[in-house]
């Protein structure tokens, strides 16, 4: 029964080396000027190549567009979605779990070929290549974490918490100010970052709607894989990084282990 | 002060409450008493206006309230499950009311300091619903009800989720601040013994009826039908036919000037004495409560009996007894026929044994 405890300490080191191993391979790569075999480690550092990739109109426009878009889109899909989640979760309407679970179903289907589709409309209203336009189709991959983790977050509210409010004469919109939405927040930010990340590294429909003219980190990414200089892609890859990073540091007080189970209906 | 004025109240088709009619004085604490599913909570939401009636009134001081939204209503509400916002801390929960109210801060804190000092938390403002334990959670409750002054305080089983000896003491408390504060309250509960001991008034629902209304004891002692009868203390119950003015009880012949028919004899267990002539039964079992010894007893029949006595009256197990009944509740489908003190046995006529 005396388990040694080199047995938990190697599968720690085998789980930390797999999650963290690849991070720092890049990060390693995104700060070394030289770095040749059989060297365990850059024999030479520097921010030369953070200089090139920033110094480049190319790049710098890119990573601008994804902020912009990927904001706009997360807080749009917020903006609609939340407000249909309550709905899914307090109101009784027929079809409702069949709507509900539609959002599941769709994200079945494989969205290039949605998207494809998508092009063919957008193309007769103007909006390929816009702005607005993959802003748009972007908010399609934040559907499925807008609806499902605040829609059980909401039901996860036990009614009597609102009813006590609403006894006790407040309004409906004050209720829902002051009781439902601090109690759905962790989950509501936790619907956020997931739905922030996976519009930032979203491709496929960056790609049919906005390209040529409107390029995103991930697209610049992509071209850049194909090239020689493993570093440029290093660099880019810590400036997608980080801005995940900070959004899930800032949200950490409310990715608790019982939000997230809670948002997922746990 | 409050009239409940034939409410009836329908769930997908279902009859929760069927034409609930009382009313209740200003000052008085009336429990609603029923088991879990006889509609005493939905007529409770109905008072709070948190559910809308299908049909009937509510009144409170004269005023027409069916038609006004339960945040416009001067009532109450404590909930079963406390119902604190856990993101709030205990000083904020008892101040929303008054913050929604428009008041200013320096009022809500006066008013809150107070409100709490009342239920004795006075030094638990800052602190978390998290960090509460049952019984002050629900105190909590109960101060951020008291804070807006309500005509009416409903409160739906609030001591039901704590353990027996705590529920015991908060009834006390209850009923002390109830009795200081002059609260008209209505309290929800499926537990008699906390209804006897809080009500000044019992309201009995069964099914979603009302089937008596009075004071704890008077329906204990006089109970109107079958089901209150049933539900309120123990009984024993003997389901039998009158005939010619003379009834069956477990074999002892009775003469009951009731008319004849079916009829139900129920008798409490203190009622029943053991005597000389009477019912034939055998002691199975001895119970020592200490303040008083329960029997248990089974006729030749097979029908079980129940009587308490005081312990050096007990019989002893094994036993073979002769039991009478000094009082007799008579029902009939349902209601009350007849309550006959010392029924009066047949004196066995020999060609008949």
């Amino acid at each position: 029964m005396n388990r040694s405890p080199i047995v938990g300490l190697l599968i720690l080191g085998t789980m930390a080396l797999a999650m963290i191993g690849p991070i720092a391979t890049v990060i390693l790569w995104a700060f070394a000027v030289k770095w040749r075999y059989p060297h365990l480690l850059p024999t030479e550092w520097g921010l030369k190549f953070w200089f090139g990739m920033l110094e480049r109109e190319t790049v710098i426009t890119p990573v601008l567009t994804s902020l912009a878009l990927t904001s706009i889109a997360t807080t749009a899909a917020a903006i609609i979605c939340w407000p249909a989640a309550y709905a899914f979760a307090r109101l009784n309407f027929p079809g409702r779990q069949v709507l509900l679970f539609s959002f599941i179903a769709a994200q079945a289907v494989p969205k290039f070929a949605l998207f494809v589709s998508i092009a063919v409309i957008f193309l007769q209203l103007g909006l390929v290549g816009n702005f607005w336009g993959v802003v748009m189709v972007q908010m399609l991959s934040a559907v499925l974490f807008m609806i499902w983790i605040p829609t059980a977050a909401f039901r996860g509210i036990p009614a009597p918490l609102e009813e006590a409010a609403f006894d006790l004469g407040a309004s409906r919109l004050r209720v829902f100010l002051m009781i439902t939405l601090p109690q759905a927040l962790p989950a509501l930010a936790a619907s956020y970052v997931l739905a922030f990340v996976s519009i930032l590294f979203e491709v496929d429909g960056a790609l049919l709607i906005g390209a040529p003219t409107v390029t995103t980190m991930p697209l610049l990414l992509m071209s850049l894989s194909t090239q020689v200089v493993v570093q440029d892609a290093a660099v880019l890859c810590v400036l997608i990084w980080v801005p995940c990073f900070i959004l899930l540091l800032l949200t950490r007080r409310f990715m608790t282990a019982k939000g997230i189970a809670q948002g997922f209906g746990g | 002060m409050l009239e409940i004025d034939g409410i009836t109240k329908t769930f997908s088709g279902a009859p929760v409450v069927r034409e609930a009619r009382f009313t209740v004085e200003r000052g008085e604490l009336v429990c609603l008493l029923g088991p879990s599913g006889c509609g005493k909570s939905t007529l409770l939401r109905v008072i709070s206006g948190l559910t809308d009636a299908d049909a009937g009134a509510i009144r409170i001081d004269g005023t027409d309230m069916t038609a006004v939204a339960a945040n416009r209503r001067p009532t109450a509400m404590v909930f079963q499950s406390h119902a604190l916002w856990s993101h709030m801390t205990v000083a904020q929960n008892v101040g929303f009311g008054l913050r929604v109210r428009g008041l200013t801060r320096a009022e809500i804190s006066a008013k809150v300091a107070s409100v709490l000092d009342v239920v004795g938390l006075a030094a638990f403002g800052k602190r978390l619903p998290a960090e509460l334990s049952g019984g002050q959670a629900q105190r909590v409750a109960l101060a951020r009800c008291l804070v807006v002054e309500p005509k009416v305080l409903l409160m739906d089983e609030p001591f039901s989720a704590l353990d027996a000896h705590l529920r015991k003491g908060l009834r006390e408390e209850l009923k002390a601040l109830q009795r200081r504060l002059d609260l008209t309250t209505i309290f929800v509960t499926h537990d008699q013994e906390e209804a006897m001991e809080l009500a000044d008034r019992i309201v009995v629902m069964q099914a979603g009826r009302v089937e008596q209304i009075g004071p704890p004891g008077n329906l204990y002692r006089n109970p109107q039908t079958l089901g209150v009868a049933q539900f309120i203390g123990a009984m024993n119950t003997c389901t039998t036919a009158l005939r010619c003015g003379v009834v069956l009880w477990h074999g002892l012949a009775l003469r009951l000037a009731l008319p004849d028919g079916e009829a139900a004899l129920l008798c409490r267990p203190e009622d029943l004495h053991i005597t000389t002539t009477g019912a034939a039964a055998t002691v199975t079992q001895v119970i020592d409560l200490g303040p008083m010894t329960r029997v248990k007893l089974i006729t030749p029949d097979g029908d079980l009996l129940t009587l308490t006595c005081p312990r050096e009256e007990a019989p002893a197990t094994g036993a073979d007894v002769r039991l009478s009944p000094r009082r007799l509740h008579v029902f009939r489908s349902g209601s009350l026929l007849g309550l006959i003190e010392t029924p009066c046995p047949v004196i066995r006529e020999k060609a008949l044994t």
